[in-house]
């Protein structure tokens, strides 16, 4: 496809979309889904073509809207309603209600600090597209940042924007992004590849999931980017097989950019080569780590190995490879577009830009929100999140996933950054955030992260194989009330092994929500051991009288 | 041939010189610098696993596996602060939790690297709690048996099966502390069609876990100084 087709195509979409009097986007990312709005889609399709609107009336199967808890969700004019809760049933009501007052009964304001105070960039569009339709992508200057990049920057130039934007690392570690690209730029390998980790192993986390089932070809065009960048022209997917709709979706986007030239040999006309493929995983933990991803696709055991060499020096098949995170590569196209400058001023000092969080636990509005860096955690909980359920007291936020630490309500206008995450003792992680109310038990919550631990622990290196089975042990005794002060004492003994020696970032991080519910829920801790008794109400513990008779 | 650089660096304040592709366990053992190795085998590539070689670099918080980190220029290494040896000494303990190490009837008794490592680095006692998994005991072969109880998963055998003998019949199976030896597609040892029965796997494992048949206590002694000859000979023929 040369140039003035690739323009052509998106003036044609777009002239076609302004025939339309009407939209109907109908949320069809997972959540929505699972409360069948795909047969809802389908009742309004049979509705508008019942009442012969079809010329007038565009339906589109979009991304995530965010506010998952209120779901399904369905769009009308371009946020001129937005409907909440729809049913099947409710399809003929709403399709009768085009062109006259919205459907009061199904209205959810728009107005509200949920979507208000949210800022998307990686998001950007995700409920705007159709998330099947290449043409669709197109309307909306899909695929022209890189062409822009391709024909008008050379690689240096476009890694320097990157550089500029201050990015760091989605993934959980916050590397920085500019520098990362620009040691696999100057490595020297036979083949240099680009993988996009998108296996998302966090319990509670659906951020890569959302983005990769609402806009899958913003993620191709920024791994598209990155290739040409770092001198790669393979690229591999990385996700895991409980993502069936992700998968669908990635595999139809693939097909569709291939056949448009976006993706294969001489892109756009281009000298530029550059292919994608999927693979699986079965859904590990641990083959999140990238080391262990890596050996995964090679079709060896997914465990970690010693770092250095670092994957940027000797990655794939021991060349040099690139590896981000999809949301990393979600911000690379509005980079593109509007420069490395612009993102960096958004955000804090040392975090650009913005982060989707996937917000859970005992709020009112559960979903998937995207935020400027530096907002505190009271306004993502209390304003953006609608703050805790009925009846129920706020007790603590859980970042960072079984790597981070549960914060409490003495740190909650701490601005939301790598740093100030790190230094309380939790840590930014890939985005899941779980927000805990006063009918849990601090010591139980350490209890499920250590569970999670201990059974995806890879078993490679002896601390975190045994230490992470020993601190499990260990959070059992206490909260059935048979441990004593020494349990405690080699429980903090067994922590700082475990964090100190092991080998990779899941052993070294383990301890971490053992560690943070210590720091600032001690006293519950030492309620189970001195007074056997959970202040939460939530851990069996028997009575000695019990135990005897 | 092509040229080597040679780095100098300071090992526990002694200033040493080193080729560049060298580890620091490398250029500790040629001056004669003693560092607790369980996992890593001359001869056989490195696993860092068992964590036991870690050292302190000066300048970084992270302690390091020498036996997979290269030398670099002006490094400044620590293989035994207190720091180190106390770490190291939690490790060895952890090993003895894990499963089943009873020295008192092992063939091993006396052979075994476990327990001179205990020597080492001074365990007097396990303060962790013993975790007493059930695990069973492979017999099946002529030869040879795989003793699970006395298994500390350093996959010595898994490698030299695979990277020396080149049947790779053995392999792990499971995760985290659920992980454990198998050979083939779990079948039982007796009934492996890929084992040629070389007894290599034996020779190289560092407990009493993998043992020839027909040895009583303390009678099992290894033999593992034929691997770097097998390596420098495929190095010649190549
Ligand atoms: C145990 C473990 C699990 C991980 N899981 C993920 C994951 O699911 N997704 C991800 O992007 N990164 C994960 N990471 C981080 C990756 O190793 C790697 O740093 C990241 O993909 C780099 O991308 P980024 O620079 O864009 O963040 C994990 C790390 C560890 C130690
Ligand atoms: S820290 Fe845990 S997951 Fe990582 S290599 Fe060691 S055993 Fe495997
Ligand atoms: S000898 Fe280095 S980690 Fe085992």
């Amino acid at each position: 496809m040369t140039h003035e087709e690739f323009i052509q195509l998106g003036e044609e979409q777009r002239k076609k979309n302004e025939q339309y009097k009407h939209s109907i986007d109908v949320c069809v990312a997972a959540a929505c889904v699972s409360m069948q709005s795909d047969k809802i889609k389908k009742s309004i399709e049979d509705e508008v073509k019942k009442k012969e609107l079809g010329t007038s009336c565009r339906i589109r199967g979009v991304g995530c809207m965010g506010l998952c808890a209120e779901g399904p969700l369905i769009n009308i004019d371009n946020g001129k309603s937005l409907y909440c809760n729809v049913k099947e049933e409710d399809a003929q009501e709403i399709v009768s209600a085009i062109d006259k007052e919205p459907v009061e009964r199904l209205k959810l304001s728009a107005d509200v600090p949920f979507f208000n105070r949210q800022l998307k960039i990686a998001l950007e569009d995700s409920c705007n597209v159709d998330t099947e339709s290449l043409d669709d992508y197109l309307a909306q200057d899909g695929y022209e940042a890189l062409f822009d990049v391709l024909t008008k920057m050379s690689p240096g130039e476009a890694l320097q924007e990157v550089v500029k934007s201050g990015l760091r690392g989605r993934g959980g570690g916050g590397y920085p992004t500019g520098l990362k690209w620009s040691t696999v730029q100057i490595a020297v390998t036979d083949k240099k590849y680009v993988i996009c980790n998108a296996d998302e192993g966090d319990p509670g986390a659906f951020m890569d999931r959302a983005m990769l089932e609402s806009n899958p070809h913003k993620i191709l065009e920024g791994m598209a980017i990155a290739g040409y960048v770092v001198g790669a022209d393979q690229g591999y997917i990385y996700i895991r097989a409980e993502y069936p709709l992700a998968i669908k979706r990635l595999r139809n986007a693939i097909k569709q950019a291939e056949r448009k030239n976006l993706l294969g040999n001489n892109i756009l006309g281009t000298p530029f080569n550059f292919g994608i493929e999927i693979r699986l995983g079965a859904g590990a933990f641990v083959c999140g780590e990238e080391t262990a991803l890596i050996a995964s696709i090679e079709g060896q055991r997914g465990s970690p190995r010693p770092r250095p060499p670092y994957p940027a020096e000797s990655g794939l098949w021991e060349e040099s490879t690139l590896i981000n995170n999809v949301e990393t590569f979600a911000n690379i196209v509005p980079i593109m577009k509007k420069g490395g400058e612009w993102f960096a001023s958004i955000g804090t000092e040392k975090s650009k830009g913005t982060k989707v969080f996937a917000l859970a636990g005992s709020i009112k509005n559960t979903g998937l929100i995207e935020v400027p860096m530096g907002i505190s955690l009271r306004d993502v909980v209390f304003d953006i999140g609608g703050g805790i359920l009925e009846g129920r007291k706020f007790k603590a936020v859980q970042t960072g996933g079984p790597s981070g630490g549960c914060i409490p309500e003495s740190h909650l206008d701490m601005p939301i950054d790598y740093e100030s995450l790190i230094t309380i003792g939790s840590m930014m992680g890939s985005g899941g955030m779980i927000v805990i109310d006063d009918s849990s038990c601090m010591v139980d919550v350490a209890k499920f992260f250590m569970d999670f631990c201990q059974s995806e622990s890879c078993g490679k290196c002896v601390p975190c194989r045994v230490g992470t089975a020993q601190m499990h042990t260990i959070l059992e005794k206490i909260t059935n009330g048979s441990a004593g002060m020494h349990d405690f004492q080699l429980l903090e003994e067994l922590c700082d092994i475990v964090k100190n020696t092991s080998l990779c970032g899941l052993g070294q991080s383990a301890a971490n929500p053992i560690l943070s519910t210590i720091k600032f829920f001690r006293e519950e801790y030492l309620s189970h051991i001195h007074d056997k008794h959970c202040p939460a109400g939530v851990c069996k513990i028997k009575k000695e009288e019990e135990v005897i008779s | 041939m092509s040229k080597v650089r040679i780095k100098t660096l300071k090992i526990d304040d002694r200033d040493v010189g080193a080729r560049e592709d060298q580890t620091i366990l490398e250029v500790a053992r040629d001056n004669g610098i003693h560092i607790p190795t369980l996992c890593q085998l001359d001869g056989l590539t490195n696993l860092g696993g068992c964590r036991l070689c870690l050292v302190e670099i000066k300048g970084s918080n992270k302690l390091l596996p020498s036996c997979v980190t290269a030398v670099e220029e002006g490094m400044e290494v620590s293989t035994n602060t207190e720091r180190l040896q106390k770490h190291r000494r939690s490790i060895v303990e952890l090993f003895f939790t894990e499963r089943n190490h009873v020295c008192a009837v092992c063939v091993s008794n006396n052979n075994c690297e476990l327990q001179n490592l205990a020597k080492q680095v001074g365990m007097t006692h396990v303060h962790f709690p013993y975790m007493y998994p059930a695990l069973s005991v492979d017999a099946t072969h002529d030869r040879f048996a795989l003793d699970h109880n006395r298994c500390v998963l350093c996959t010595r055998c898994v490698r030299v099966c695979d990277e020396i003998e080149g049947a790779h019949t053995l392999d792990v199976r499971g995760r985290g502390i659920e992980a454990y030896i198998i050979t083939d597609l779990e079948q039982v040892w007796g009934e492996s069609e890929t084992c040629t029965s070389c007894g290599k796997c034996v020779n190289v494992c560092p407990t009493g876990a993998l043992f020839e048949k027909n040895k009583s206590v303390a009678e099992m002694k290894k033999q593992t100084k034929f691997l770097p000859y097998l390596t420098m000979m495929r190095g010649a023929r190549r």
